[in-house]
């Protein structure tokens, strides 16, 4: 057999492999699932009779939207200044600018790098204990506006840089300026790349469950503020599981997480197409 | 009675000593000319001579290069060009279109209103009239008039390349800079171009870089010859291709060397 | 005069998005002054040595050491990351130069579905599947280090995959055309062009599939066993650093809880080292 034959086989056994462990678990968990989904699971309120996710739900959106709020723009802005101005800005080959931009950078890959179960700890410590917020709303969405942020300014970062040197020089030589050109010229065309981050930050969130815990509690209700505690979707099938007397409920339960996050993705690719050319 | 015209027009950019520095190595040495209003001045010489940098020392977009630095003075209408004008000012009058078309991933009319809309031009009328005349100084209105909305980077090679003249022409500069604007086209959208530039040449003033000998001769009033580095010739395009006065010159454009 | 120059639009931007890009930095610096504060001075009174080498975790009986569950976390880690690098960079590879452009509208969408699936969802999956088929195929009750492996192997695929798919696209194509035009094959010239020419985004998407791997949690606490023994084998239960946090942060008071923050201290610190390497790698290759 040839080289490339042995090559070609590699790579269409491991996409196989990849796309068939996908397609096991999606059809475990609907197989297992979609005969539990009760209209009782949806009730607005939660008992331990009905098991109801419907807060759980609620909860999960507002925590997603609670850390994105935060993490995006930040995280936008924070890759701006590193590729924009500090990458490709006169001051580049300055030393002391070289060095910030890795020290930021440094920060970015460690906040990356860290266990979720530490962002938790983290969280309880500062957020529940240190500002005696307690189990909330509020500290696990801060939690996981830290933990998401790397991953927007990452995203972010590769999406600048794959915008054309070209198109910043054809701004420039119209006389726009740095800001406008990166507003109106560089941030839309890198738009697609960005809303690749956000999906993959807000499958973080959702997914989360270790982070939670410890940080907005487990406390299966809608809160009436921020500083109330409150159970997302994955922390609610971790307690069904773990109870071990709602293994149904909790099978169901992962229906519905992965029926979000298909309409998660489904949405961010039709904005993504919306903002892209037609070409 | 023709030279006679032609000595009349007024000079628009005058290069006093320009040395140009990339970090340690030097990229041009004591370049001295004047272009003149209303001409096709032509850069011409092999790769690497210096003509693209001395192209963008003039709306200075060798500002974004990292370790560029110069000496001596460009002045564009008596004013340091370094000095007296905000870089932005600058490059408003002094217009660009480069090598690879490159139009914004927008509509064709968003892009033509890029430019106007960074002057402060918010007027929807106003910015309509604009992107018509721009286009049709470029000779594209008539294959995109009916679809403005449409995405700039559907057009062909050759229009994106007009759509870019267009966009430079719509802030209204005097001069127009061209680095190698036809080097990624076919023939067609070549000559269309060269068309183009002939008519834009009653309004603007316009500096073109070129690696095509044929090109410079065609359409180009004055033509100045580069070497490492080096102004070797300058004078009428007639002249530099005819009568060389510089060995390298003859060398060059009778194509033995480049 | 001056004001107005500092303060025109342009500054202002530029301030505030040097601002934005030092929230990273100022979370990493909140991060070790409030772990390392609360984690550091546990394991000083338990003993470094006794609480990084000690090969019995035992609260009860005030026995503090985490040797364990570090080696634990490194197995799974390793074990993840040699299963999960090759099938994820080929996949990636695949997406990049093998694949149609129907399929790949379809195979697209499925890597972001897999990176978007819970932990919690992919635990229950290997709870009810994973190990009933290891403990069939290598004997043992199934919960083990190996299906801990397998699992997050799994999980960290879409990280991978879509952090080098999207280096192999952005490494220029014209090095691909050229390996072509000298004879190559086309998988020759990807796998000897632009596979190398992507090196650098691939070593990170495997960092982050290490980070990934390390840090899960919950997944792992379902399939690996949990207990807290050294472990010496892969077909036997073993319990990571972060199933010990989990596991037993809700019933710990005192020294307990303490040493529990101390081994969050611990696994930071490794995923610090890693980076680190990794860093190190990356700049040594740049510079070559």
């Amino acid at each position: 057999m040839s080289k490339s034959v042995i090559l070609r086989s590699l790579v269409y056994l491991a996409t196989g492999l990849t796309f068939f462990s996908l397609i096991g678990i999606v059809l475990y968990v609907l197989i297992g699932g979609i005969p539990y989904l009760s209209p009782e699971l949806f009730s607005w309120n939660y008992n331990s009779e009905n098991v109801s996710l419907m807060p759980s739900l609620v909860n999960t959106f507002l925590t997603v939207i609670l850390s994105l709020v935060i993490s995006v723009p930040i995280g936008i802005l924070a890759a701006v200044f590193l590729i924009e101005y500090a990458d490709l800005g006169v001051a580049a080959k300055s030393k002391i600018v070289r060095c910030f931009v890795s020290v930021i950078r440094i920060a970015a890959d460690t906040l990356a790098g860290i266990p979720s179960i530490v962002y938790g700890l983290f969280g309880m410590l500062i957020f529940v204990t240190f500002f005696h917020w307690g189990y909330s709303l509020l500290a696990g969405g801060l939690t996981m506006a830290i933990m998401t942020l790397p991953v927007i300014q990452r995203t972010t970062e590769e999406a600048l840089i794959s915008v054309p040197m070209n198109y910043r020089e054809g701004a420039f030589a119209l006389g726009a300026g740095k800001l406008r050109t990166v507003t109106h010229v560089v941030l839309p065309t890198a738009i697609p790349g960005i809303l690749s981050g956000v999906i993959l930050a807000i499958g973080r969130v959702v997914g989360e469950t270790a982070a939670l815990i410890f940080t907005a509690g487990t406390v299966a209700q809608i809160p009436t503020s921020v500083f109330d505690s409150s159970r997302t979707l994955s922390v609610h099938m971790y307690n069904l599981s773990v109870e071990g007397l709602h293994t149904h409920e909790a099978m169901a339960t992962g229906v519905v997480l992965l029926i979000v996050v298909v309409i998660i993705n489904w949405l961010s690719e039709l904005v993504a197409n919306k903002i892209r050319p037609v070409k | 009675m023709e030279n006679l015209t032609q000595e009349n027009k007024n000079i628009r950019i005058n290069i006093e000593d320009l040395n140009v520095y990339y970090g340690q190595k030097k990229a041009l040495n004591a370049i001295n000319m004047e272009i003149k209003e209303n001409e096709i001045t032509a850069f011409i010489g092999p790769s690497g001579c210096g003509k693209s940098t001395l192209l963008k020392c003039l709306n200075r977009m060798n500002d974004l290069v990292p370790d560029f630095n110069m000496s001596g003075k460009i002045t564009l209408d008596g004013e340091d060009i370094n000095k007296k004008y905000n870089i932005n000012d600058l490059r408003k009058k002094v217009g660009m279109v480069f090598q690879k078309p490159n139009p914004f991933e927008m509509s064709i009319y968003d892009n033509i209103a890029f430019g106007p809309r960074v002057t402060g031009i918010k007027n929807k009328d106003e910015l309509d009239k604009i992107v018509e005349e721009s286009l049709k100084a470029a000779s594209i209105w008539n294959d995109v008039k009916d679809n403005l909305k449409k995405s700039a980077l559907a057009l062909s090679g050759g229009q994106q390349q007009r759509l870019c003249i267009a966009r430079a022409i719509a802030v209204k500069p005097e001069v127009l800079l061209m680095d190698e604007p036809t080097s990624a086209l076919d023939p067609i959208s070549t000559e269309a171009i060269e068309r183009l530039c002939e008519e834009l040449k009653e309004k603007y003033t316009i500096v073109i870089v070129t690696h095509n000998m044929q090109q410079a001769k065609r359409i180009a009033d004055k033509t100045a010859f580069f070497y490492i580095g080096e102004l070797v010739e300058f004078g009428e395009t007639h002249d530099i291709f005819k009568n060389p006065k510089e060995k390298a010159t003859h060398r060059y454009v009778k194509g033995k060397f480049g | 005069m001056m004001l107005k120059i500092i303060l025109n639009k342009e500054n202002i931007a530029r301030f505030i998005f040097l601002a934005a890009a030092y929230v990273a930095v100022a979370c990493v610096i909140l991060i070790c002054v409030f772990l390392f504060t609360q984690g550091v001075p546990p394991i000083a009174k338990i003993g470094l040595g006794d609480f990084l080498f000690g090969e019995k975790w035992k609260p009860s009986q005030n026995l503090y050491g985490i040797l364990p569950m570090t080696l634990a976390s490194i197995y799974t880690t390793v074990g993840a990351i040699v299963i999960g690098a090759p099938i994820g960079i080929l996949t990636a590879t695949f997406l990049s130069y093998f694949c149609p452009q129907w399929l790949y509208k379809v195979l697209k969408p499925m890597v972001n579905l897999m990176a978007g699936i819970p932990s919690i969802v992919y635990g229950f999956f290997g709870m009810a599947v994973l190990v009933p088929f290891v403990s069939y195929t290598f004997g043992g009750n199934g919960k083990a280090l190996l299906t801990a492996s397998i699992l997050l192997g799994v999980m960290i695929l879409p990280t991978i995959i879509s952090v080098s798919e999207s280096a192999i696209r952005s490494a220029q194509k014209s090095y691909y055309e050229g390996a072509v035009a000298l004879g190559a094959s086309h998988e020759i010239s990807v796998f000897k062009v632009i596979l190398p020419a992507a090196k650098s985004g691939i070593i990170s998407s495997v960092i982050l599939g290490i980070g990934r791997a390390i840090g899960e949690t919950m997944a792992v606490v379902m399939v690996a066993g949990n207990q807290a023994i050294i472990p010496t084998d892969i077909t036997r239960g073993a319990r990571t650093l972060t199933s010990n946090i989990v596991i037993e942060m809700a019933e710990a008071t005192d020294l307990h809880r303490a040493a529990l923050i101390g081994t969050a201290v611990v696994l930071f610190v490794l995923v610090l080292i890693i980076n680190l390497l990794f860093s190190v790698i990356k700049t040594r290759r740049k510079h070559v």
